[in-house]
């Protein structure tokens, strides 16, 4: 992580820091010297105010600077820190962004989250206090000691010899806390969240009458969290005490020691007042680093998650190169296929000899798969969940590349394209889009960011969105998303067919939704999707039987193999794999009642092709 | 200053082991003061050559206070982080049994699990409250005052002056921090929001995002909130920073106020040289009890806002329960009235529900408008319809969430208004889609249901729901944890585990509320085909969004938007070619998962014999 620090501008900022921190020290020591000095004066020296106003002045002037000093030195920290933090966020959200959502996406997309979020934050405190203040914990005293062995090397040795000890007794008790702390942590993280489980599980526990003896419950869990709490913190602040005995008792060595051989004569005031003026100063950063400790310690294990994720390989760039080693990447090459990919409608698009494994080969998703989607085709992809119909969809999409084989549109090497030029061509409508914070207007630019509020409403209007938007508070200016109010699921399906429409790319990939089954908006959601569908070449992801048999043509995917293609009548027909498929559907309607299976049979055949 | 006042009353019951706390703390800094102010004064008095004997005194005191500060330091931390926690169970306890009577209708109207975790997240901060807020200003306050007297025996003008920078660094210095980055302040919670928003977005909906060819585009709004964040930040971390400077620089000018005030004096010989750098050292040290006060401001201002949020839910909790004691006589009586005429008649046997139209706020739509349906004991009723029917707003009525319905809920002909909640509760086991299982074992969470349950009894329920294998398959059996910290179970292992629970509970009327939503096709057919069994022989009212196995019931009631569309058993609504059918019809023909599935050796036949 250090080498964040060695980016020019933050490194400068954190040696400016320190050097602001050490000269603040130095100042210290200064003003020590004086102090005893005008004190000495006063004191032994018979000097009056007169003589010693000047002086005072002085001091006044150091005091003034040396909180300047710490003002400063604390204020480079922090942009120091603000430095890193930026680099990071934008480095690790552009490298998720290179991996894609094949990466990124599932479960891992909690985890990424907080380390974006918490796990660069919590880098502030670990580059703003205790990187420097690590730093001055070593430098401050040492300068100390060089001021404090000349004037009385009895007192240095006591300062030398303690100083040590404070880290070692902290890091030894901070280790034993901590081991208590994680002996006892199943305890404390079940204690801790208790109360929210009660709460959470209050509806439950009313519906069972259990919901009044809670309240002992939720007494007796705090005592006991309270007492396993204590336990921990009596160690823990053991520390405390330890770091404050070598502290307290030392300075009290020191003033005994002196005082002592002031008496003998053999040393005079000055030089004692000052030695005992240092002592604080010298403990001090050492004490400042113990109250940063814990900043340091978490700084470094977020900074592990983070580098874990910024050290990930890009895997897709690898494999494309291999495949289209022939493929020209030169700038002008990408004007030419930009040119040819241009006034493209409805392309065709060809699969061949597909190959495609996740977990570098060894979860194989797509082994071999041959298929056309011919102009202005619809096409339905069918198969059980894991067939490999997503992994398709994300190769067209190119958030992956092909391990072996290749996709052409219209005869041109896909992975020639640039993915971000490529994509402007394509249209997804995915199962369970995401509605970004933002207006619903701004969701649905998502599709072509430059396009009118007219022309945002005329593609709500085709989705069969328009209405529902109207009905919102602020209209198409309403606030979704994260922030935002909060649509049905049914909803954000009709604005990413807006999203879609607006879009009006001449390839379509569309995720047909399983869940939101809501008769009333089924038909609109139908309607629209039909004319989005219109004079485009399409790949539907189809979870129903209906979808799929008023397709052109139908691939049926299984264990990532193409193991059937053809029309619906003709498949059904052939008594293959999904003749089997329908008739599994069907077949459950069917021990119930005839009449129920002959309705549902009924419709299919009505719809089909 | 209300909420200030209320929130100082809750430290009450422990005001003695918090003022030994502050005493602890207190005597932490004057040991300190001590330290350094008889140091002082020993290295002074040595200076004179006096007999060693004369020192003696002195001697012991330094090595005293460097002693004794270590323990009192020790003791301080014991003492407040003590009293501490025992307030804040006394507060879980109060908000807890503020909150009780509210679930779930009080709770729904904010954002549900949002508003618990917050009063979870508001309590906690509450720790805070006396450590870092209450207690420095105390430790102060009685620092200043040893000091002031102490000063004030040698010189009234040193205690003065010492008073008079105190009270700047004390009070001027933290309150000119706060208003200085108060403006700041909200703008910076609001920037980190939509930060927070924006990465959000860019993790879950990078598919999305890249699809639409906007990933650029977001990287730079990202970039530009990042940005305008760090700035924000920076500029309140400075303002921190130049009032800690401040406060450190304060203690430095109380001792340089005490030397230039001191010095005439020890020139004058109205001041005993030899007392010189005590008395400024003795000045300077006691600025340690002003360090933390610059922030015991922002915690009092952070303590303040989740006070004011807590005894908002718990006033309302209050205001819920007085007008619930108001509302009976005026809707018990025409309720009261009304069941004598129709006692005339024999009572129906069962679940009665007439007229009934319910919504949730006294301007919303109705939700419920007009149900009517009959469940004779022994009978099995399904209530099916499109989502936002009003299907789980019925079952929430029947628990008596919610009482202010129109039209009657009668179970054996007595209006349920007129049972207790728990009784009434009692007499149903309810399987919701969202049954919470508590981070507890499962023996625990199935004794919910019934406390002085046999483990016989537990596993013949556990048996019924079919989880009985699993359970004994675990490391700890039934002593297994569950929940968020314990053994991660599958949406169908903890459905199966609510069934069993509810099953454990054996009362009159079993509720399945949407049981098997939520799950994967599979185990959905799983779990529907356990349930069949166990509803063999018991009189179930089953909510459901799924119309598949519905042929057991012997009627099904479709809802449509608060309204009764059609009734009937199965096969006359299929018949009928209603709404039911309808929805039927999109049921039915689901393609990919559940068929195919179960016929994973015909598929792979199929293609072994396509090749």
């Amino acid at each position: 992580m250090l080498k964040e620090a060695k980016e020019s501008r933050t490194g400068l900022f954190l040696a400016l820091a320190v050097g602001l921190g050490l000269g603040a020290g130095l100042l210290a020591i200064l003003q020590a010297g004086v102090l005893s000095h005008v004190v000495s004066g006063a004191f032994l020296g018979g000097q009056g105010p007169r003589q010693l106003w000047p002086l005072l002045w002085v001091l006044l002037g150091l005091l003034f600077a040396r909180a300047l000093f710490i003002w400063l030195g604390e204020s480079c920290a922090h942009r120091a820190a603000a430095q890193v933090k930026l680099s990071l966020r934008r480095r690790l959200l552009a490298h998720l962004f290179a991996l894609g959502p094949a990466y990124a996406g599932g479960e891992r997309a909690g985890e990424l989250t907080y380390v974006l979020v918490e796990g660069v934050d919590s880098l502030e405190a670990f580059f703003s206090r205790y990187l420097p203040q690590l730093a001055l914990a070593v430098l401050i005293p040492l300068t100390v000691l060089g001021f404090a062995f000349p004037a009385d090397p009895l007192s240095g040795w006591i300062l030398l010899i303690t100083a040590p000890l404070i880290p070692v007794f902290m890091i030894l008790i901070g280790k034993w806390a901590e081991s208590l702390t994680q002996r006892q942590w199943e305890t404390l993280s079940r204690l801790s969240a208790h109360f929210l489980d009660v709460l959470q599980g209050l509806t439950t526990l009313k519906i069972f009458g259990r919901s009044k003896d809670q309240i002992q419950v939720v007494a007796r869990v705090s005592r006991q969290f309270r007492d396993t709490t204590l336990a921990v913190l009596r160690v823990a602040f053991l520390s405390a005490l330890v770091l404050e005995l070598l502290a307290t008792i030392s300075t009290a060595l020191v003033a005994v020691g002196l005082g002592l051989r002031l008496v003998y004569g053999r040393l005079e005031f000055e030089r004692a007042f000052f030695l005992l003026l240092l002592a604080p100063e010298f403990y001090q950063p050492l004490r400042l680093l113990g109250t940063q400790f814990h900043a340091g310690l978490s700084g470094a294990t977020a900074a592990k998650r983070i580098y874990a994720v910024l050290e990930t390989p890009l895997p897709g760039s690898v494999p494309a190169g291999e495949t289209d080693r022939s493929a020209p990447s030169e700038p002008s090459q990408a004007c030419l296929l930009q040119a040819r990919l241009a006034g493209m409608d409805a392309p065709q698009v060809v699969f061949s000899d597909v190959h495609y494994a996740y977990e570098g080969g060894l979860r194989p998703a797509l082994s071999g798969v041959t298929f056309v989607l011919e102009p202005g085709q619809r096409v339905a992809l069918v198969g059980a969940s894991g067939a490999g119909k997503s992994t398709v969809a994300h190769l067209l999409l190119r958030f992956l590349e092909p391990q072996r084989g290749s996709i052409q549109v219209n005869g041109l090497p896909l992975g020639a394209v640039p993915p971000e030029l490529w994509r402007q061509y394509v249209a997804w409508v995915p199962q369970n889009p995401r509605l970004f914070y933002g207006t619903v207007a701004d969701n649905i630019r998502l599709g072509r960011p430059e396009a009118s509020l007219e022309e945002v409403a005329a593609a709500a209007q085709a989705a069969g969105a328009h209405e529902f938007i109207q009905a919102l508070p602020q209209g198409y200016e309403t606030p979704v998303g994260e922030l935002g109010l909060k649509l049905s699921g049914g909803q954000a399906q009709r604005i990413a067919i807006a999203r879609a429409i607006l879009k009006d790319s001449p390839l379509l990939i569309l995720d047909e939704a399983t869940a939101h089954l809501d008769p009333a908006h089924q038909r609109e959601v139908e309607q629209a999707l039909e004319r989005l569908m219109a004079g485009r070449t399409t790949l539907i992801i189809a979870h129903r039987l209906t979808t799929a048999s008023r397709a052109d043509w139908i691939l049926v995917l299984d264990a990532g193999r193409l193991v059937e293609e053809g029309r619906h009548r003709d498949l059904v027909a052939r008594g293959g794999a999904y003749a089997r498929l329908v008739q599994a559907s069907r077949s459950a309607a069917e021990p119930v009642s005839p009449a129920g299976a002959a309705a549902g049979a009924g419709e299919v055949g009505e719809v089909s092709p | 200053m209300r909420d200030l006042l209320r929130l100082l009353r809750l430290l009450l019951p422990e005001w003695k082991s918090m003022l030994a706390a502050a005493a602890w703390g207190f005597a932490t800094v004057a040991s300190n003061v001590g330290l350094l102010a008889t140091s002082a004064y020993l290295i002074a008095r040595a200076a004179q050559h006096p007999p060693v004997l004369y020192l003696m005194v002195p001697i012991v005191e330094v090595r005293f206070f460097g002693i004794a500060r270590a323990a009192f330091r020790y003791l301080e931390r014991y003492f407040s982080h003590d009293a501490t926690f025992r307030v804040l169970e006394r507060l879980r306890v109060r908000f807890y049994a503020a909150l009780e009577p509210l679930a779930p209708a009080g709770l729904l109207d904010q954002r549900g699990g949002d508003l618990l975790s917050r009063i979870v997240g508001d309590v906690e901060t509450l720790r805070d409250f006396f450590l870092r807020a209450v207690a420095p200003p105390l430790v102060a306050a009685g620092v200043l005052t040893a000091v002031a007297v102490f000063l004030g025996r040698y010189n009234a003008g040193l205690a003065w002056a010492v008073v008079a920078v105190f009270g700047a660094a004390g009070m001027g210095v933290p309150v000119a921090a706060l208003l200085a980055s108060r403006g700041v302040g909200r703008k910076l919670v609001r920037t980190r929001a939509r930060l927070q928003a924006a990465l959000v977005d860019s993790i879950q909906g990078m598919a999305d995002l890249q699809a639409f060819g906007q990933a650029r585009r977001q990287l730079e709004t990202v970039e530009s909130l990042s940005r305008e964040l760090e700035d924000l930040q920076t500029r309140t971390l400075n303002v921190a920073s130049l009032s800690g400077s401040l406060t450190g620089l304060a203690g430095n000018l109380a001792a340089w106020c005490v030397l230039a005030l001191a010095i005439p004096l020890v020139a004058q010989r109205q001041l005993d040289g030899v007392y010189l750098a005590m008395l400024m050292l003795a000045a300077s040290s006691a600025f340690e009890a002003v360090m933390p006060l610059p922030q015991a401001l922002q915690y009092l201002e952070q303590s303040l806002a989740a006070a004011r949020r807590l005894f908002a839910v718990v006033d309302r909790a209050a205001a819920a329960e007085t007008s619930a004691a108001q509302a009976p006589p005026a809707c018990a009586s025409p309720l009261a009235a009304a069941p004598r005429p129709t006692r005339v008649a024999p009572a129906f046997r069962g679940l009665q529900v007439e007229g009934l139209r319910f919504r949730y706020t006294a301007v919303g739509p109705w939700v419920l408008d007009g149900v009517h349906l009959q469940l004779p004991w022994g009978g099995k009723l399904a209530v099916v319809g499109p989502s936002g029917a009003g299907k789980t707003t019925l079952v929430n009525l029947l628990l008596r969430f919610w009482d202010d319905y129109e039209g009657s809920i009668r179970l054996d002909g007595q209006a349920i208004r007129s049972i207790p909640p728990e009784e009434l509760r009692n007499r149903m086991a309810v399987v919701a889609q969202n049954t919470h299982l508590f981070n507890a074992t499962i023996r625990e969470n199935l004794l919910l249901a019934r406390p002085g349950a046999t483990q016989a009894e537990m596993e013949q329920a556990a048996a019924a729901a079919q989880i009985d294998a699993f359970v004994r398959s675990l490391p700890e059996g039934f002593d297994t944890y569950v929940g968020e910290g314990g053994f991660k179970l599958s949406g169908g292992q903890r459905q199966r585990l609510a069934v069993a629970r509810a099953l454990l509970k054996d009362a009159p009327l079993l509720i399945l509320d949407e049981a098997t939503a939520g799950l994967d096709a599979v185990t959905e057919e799983q779990l529907w085909t356990a349930l069949l069994r166990v509803m063999e022989g018991r009189t179930v009212l089953a909510i459901s969004h799924r119309l598949r196995g519905l042929e057991v019931m012997d009627q099904i009631v479709v809802l449509e938007q608060g309204r009764v569309a059609e009734t009937g058993r199965f096969e006359e609504l299929l018949r009928r070619r209603g709404l039911f059918w309808e929805m039927w019809r999109l049921e039915q023909v689901a393609l990919s998962d559940s068929p195919f599935q179960p016929l994973p050796a015909a598929s792979a036949a199929g293609s072994a014999a396509e090749a």
